[in-house]
C-alpha cells in the first residue's frame, strides 16, 4: 500500500500544500514517500525530508525540470508509479495540471479535491461548486488524486526521511518562456489564517489599499472575488472561488462580496465568516457568522484605526 | 488548421442544485442546462482564431444523449462550422471522455483542440489533460491568452503564483480560464443559421471506444448547512464579538 505523494515547490521552499497531502496520505495509511522533481531544489528535498511519517524522499533534479511541465514530470511520474498504488498531490494549479496526465497514461481514473477518506478505496469530493458531496469508490489498481489542502492539516516537521536520488532527464515538446509573478509581503493565500477579500463593491484597484492596510493589522492575505479579477481591479491569482483558491482560514472577511455560488465554493468552510455589505439582501450575509450592513467606505478605516 | 472544441451540457452557472430525496445524486431534473461557461470561452477563442485567419474550420462536438445537441446548436450560432454529438447515455468520467475525444481527434486530426479548464458540475479539471496524454500532445492548461505562430502556439497560462508563458509545437491542447475572452451573444439570425449548420451523430461503436466502469458514485450529500450568524450595528461591536466572543483577533 505504498503511497508517493508529489511534492509542491517553486524550486526554493516546499510549500504548505505538501505537508496537507501528507496528512491525506497518512489517512489513508501506508509507506508514505514524497517525489521531489525540479532543478537546483535541494533545499526543497530536505525540507521534505522532515515531513512527519514520510519514510523516503525521491529526488530529481535537472534542468528540464525547472518549469514543472505536465508533459515531461508526467514521464517521470509514470515511470515511479509501478511501486505505489495510490499517487497524490495537492490540488494546486501544478497538481492540477500534471495528475490528469498521468492517470490517463496509466490508463486509471482519477478523482479531484478529495476532502475526506472514507476508506483505502473510497472518498469524498466536492461537486457542483461544493454544493453537493460524493462519495466515489474507485476500482482502479492505482488510485491517482489531488487533495484539497484546505480539507487536511499539515503534518509536523518532526520526520527523518532517507532520500533517494533517482536520474531522470525526459525532454518535452512544450517550452518555457517566462513567468510573471505576483510579488507579495503577506501571507499566502493558500495557507493564511486570516484572510480579508473584496469584491466589485470595492469600487477600484486604488481602494484595495484599504484591505491591504487591514491585512497588515491582522496579519492577514488579501483575496478578492471574481467580480474583482474581472474588473482589473486586482491580479487573478488572488481568487478566491469555484475556479480559484480554495480557501479554509480561521478568519474570513469579506467586503463589498454579495457572496456568489462561485465564491463561496471557495471560503465557505471558513471558521468565522464575517461579511461587510451595503445590500442587507447579500448571499453573503447567509453564510456569515457577523454580518455588518453599512457603506464599506465608512466602515473600513474606522475598523483599521480600531485595530 | 483545424481546431476541435468540446462542449459539455451542464446545469446554468446561476443555479442552486439540490440534492435528490434518496442522497443518490443531484437532481437536474427541470433544471435550465446551458452550455458549461469554459466551454462557452473555448468557442468564443476558436472562432476568434478563424476570424483572425487563423484557424480555418471550427468543429464542435458533445458526448451525451440526443439533448446535448442544443449546446451543439448554440456553439454553433457562436460561429462554429459544424458539429458531432458522440450518442453516449450515461455519466462518463473524464478518461472515458478523454478516450472518445482521442478516437475524434485521431479522425479529425484538429491542430488545435481548445476546451475548458473544468466543468461547473463535475468540478474534476481533468479531461483536456487526459486528452493530452492520450494522444501524445503537448498541453497547455488555465489559458488566459492564445497566440498561434507558424506550426507553434504560445500559451498564458494561470497559475498560483501569478502568469506563466509557454511555447508548444501544434497540435496541442488548451484549456481555457475564465480570463481568456468574453463570449459574444449569438445574435438571432446566427441562430437561425446554426439550424442549418452540419451535425453528426456518430455512436461509441462508430468510433471504435470501449470504456471502462472505473468509478462507482455510492452516495451524494449535501454539505454541512452554516450556522445562521448575527447582524452587529457597529464596527466596534463586531471588533468585540471577533475578540471575545470569536476569538479570532
Amino acid at each position: 500500500m505504498a503511497i508517493l505523494v508529489l511534492a509542491e515547490h517553486d524550486n526554493d521552499t516546499l510549500k504548505a500544500e505538501t505537508a496537507k497531502t501528507v496528512a491525506a496520505a497518512k489517512a489513508i495509511g501506508g509507506e508514505t514517500h514524497v517525489l521531489v522533481i525540479g532543478h537546483q531544489c535541494d533545499k526543497v528535498a530536505s525540507t521534505a525530508q522532515t515531513l512527519s511519517g514520510v519514510t523516503k524522499v525521491l529526488f530529481v533534479d535537472s534542468a528540464e525540470y525547472q518549469a514543472q511541465l505536465a508533459e515531461n514530470l508526467s514521464n517521470v511520474l509514470v515511470d515511479i508509479a509501478a511501486d505505489y498504488e495510490y499517487i497524490l498531490a495537492a490540488a494546486s494549479t501544478t497538481g492540477k495540471d500534471v495528475l490528469p496526465r498521468v492517470a490517463a497514461l496509466l490508463d486509471v481514473a482519477q478523482l479531484s479535491e478529495v476532502v475526506e477518506v472514507i476508506s483505502s478505496d473510497t472518498f469524498v469530493r466536492p461537486v457542483y461548486a461544493g454544493n453537493a458531496l460524493a462519495t466515489v469508490q474507485s476500482h482502479d489498481d492505482k488510485k491517482v488524486m489531488t487533495v484539497r489542502g484546505s480539507a487536511f492539516d499539515a503534518v509536523a516537521n518532526d520526520g527523518s526521511a532517507e532520500l533517494m536520488t533517482l536520474s531522470y532527464s525526459t525532454a518535452a515538446t512544450t517550452e518555457f518562456v517566462s513567468q510573471e509573478l505576483t510579488v507579495s509581503e503577506r501571507p499566502e493565500l493558500a495557507s493564511a489564517g486570516v484572510i480579508v477579500s473584496g469584491g466589485r463593491g470595492m469600487g477600484n484597484g486604488e481602494n484595495f489599499v484599504m484591505l491591504e492596510q487591514l491585512a497588515d493589522k491582522l496579519g492577514a492575505a488579501v483575496g478578492a472575488s471574481r467580480a474583482a479579477v474581472d474588473a482589473g481591479f486586482v491580479p487573478n491569482d488572488m481568487q478566491v472561488g469555484q475556479t480559484g483558491k480554495i480557501v479554509a482560514p480561521d478568519l474570513y472577511i469579506a467586503v463589498g462580496i454579495s457572496g456568489a455560488i462561485q465564491h463561496l465554493a471557495g471560503m465557505k468552510d471558513s471558521k468565522i465568516i464575517v461579511a461587510i455589505n451595503k445590500d442587507p439582501e447579500a448571499p453573503i450575509f447567509q453564510v456569515a457568522d457577523y454580518g455588518l450592513e453599512a457603506d464599506l467606505f465608512k466602515v473600513l478605516p474606522e475598523l483599521i484605526e480600531s485595530l | 488548421m483545424k481546431v476541435l472544441v468540446p462542449v459539455k451540457r451542464v446545469v446554468d452557472a446561476n443555479v442552486k442544485v439540490r440534492v435528490n430525496a434518496d442522497n443518490t445524486k443531484v437532481d437536474t431534473a427541470n433544471l435550465k442546462m446551458a452550455i458549461n461557461p469554459f466551454c462557452e470561452i473555448a468557442v468564443e477563442e476558436a472562432v476568434r482564431l478563424k476570424e483572425a485567419g487563423v484557424a480555418t474550420e471550427v468543429v464542435v462536438v458533445s458526448i451525451g444523449p440526443k439533448v446535448v445537441q442544443e449546446q451543439i446548436r448554440t456553439a454553433m450560432a457562436l460561429g462554429a462550422d459544424r458539429g458531432i454529438q458522440v450518442e453516449a447515455n450515461e455519466e462518463l468520467v473524464p478518461l472515458s471522455l478523454a478516450k472518445i475525444l482521442k478516437a475524434l481527434q485521431d479522425k479529425e486530426q484538429a491542430g488545435l483542440v481548445i476546451m475548458g479548464k473544468q466543468s461547473i458540475d463535475g468540478d474534476n479539471n481533468q479531461t483536456g489533460q487526459m486528452l493530452a496524454a492520450l494522444t501524445g500532445m503537448p498541453q497547455a492548461t488555465f489559458a488566459s491568452e492564445v497566440k498561434v505562430e507558424g506550426d507553434k502556439v504560445t500559451v498564458t497560462r494561470e497559475v498560483d503564483g501569478g502568469l506563466q508563458t509557454l511555447s508548444m509545437p501544434m497540435p496541442a491542447v488548451v484549456t481555457s480560464d475564465l480570463r481568456l475572452n468574453e463570449p459574444r451573444y449569438a445574435k438571432l439570425p446566427d441562430i437561425m443559421k446554426s439550424k442549418r449548420k452540419p451535425l453528426e451523430v456518430v455512436t461509441l461503436d462508430d468510433l471504435g471506444v470501449t470504456l471502462k466502469q472505473h468509478q462507482t458514485v455510492l452516495k451524494v450529500n449535501a454539505p454541512a448547512a452554516r450556522q445562521a450568524g448575527v447582524m452587529v450595528s457597529s464596527v466596534e461591536e463586531l471588533v468585540q464579538k471577533l475578540q471575545n466572543e470569536a476569538k479570532v483577533i
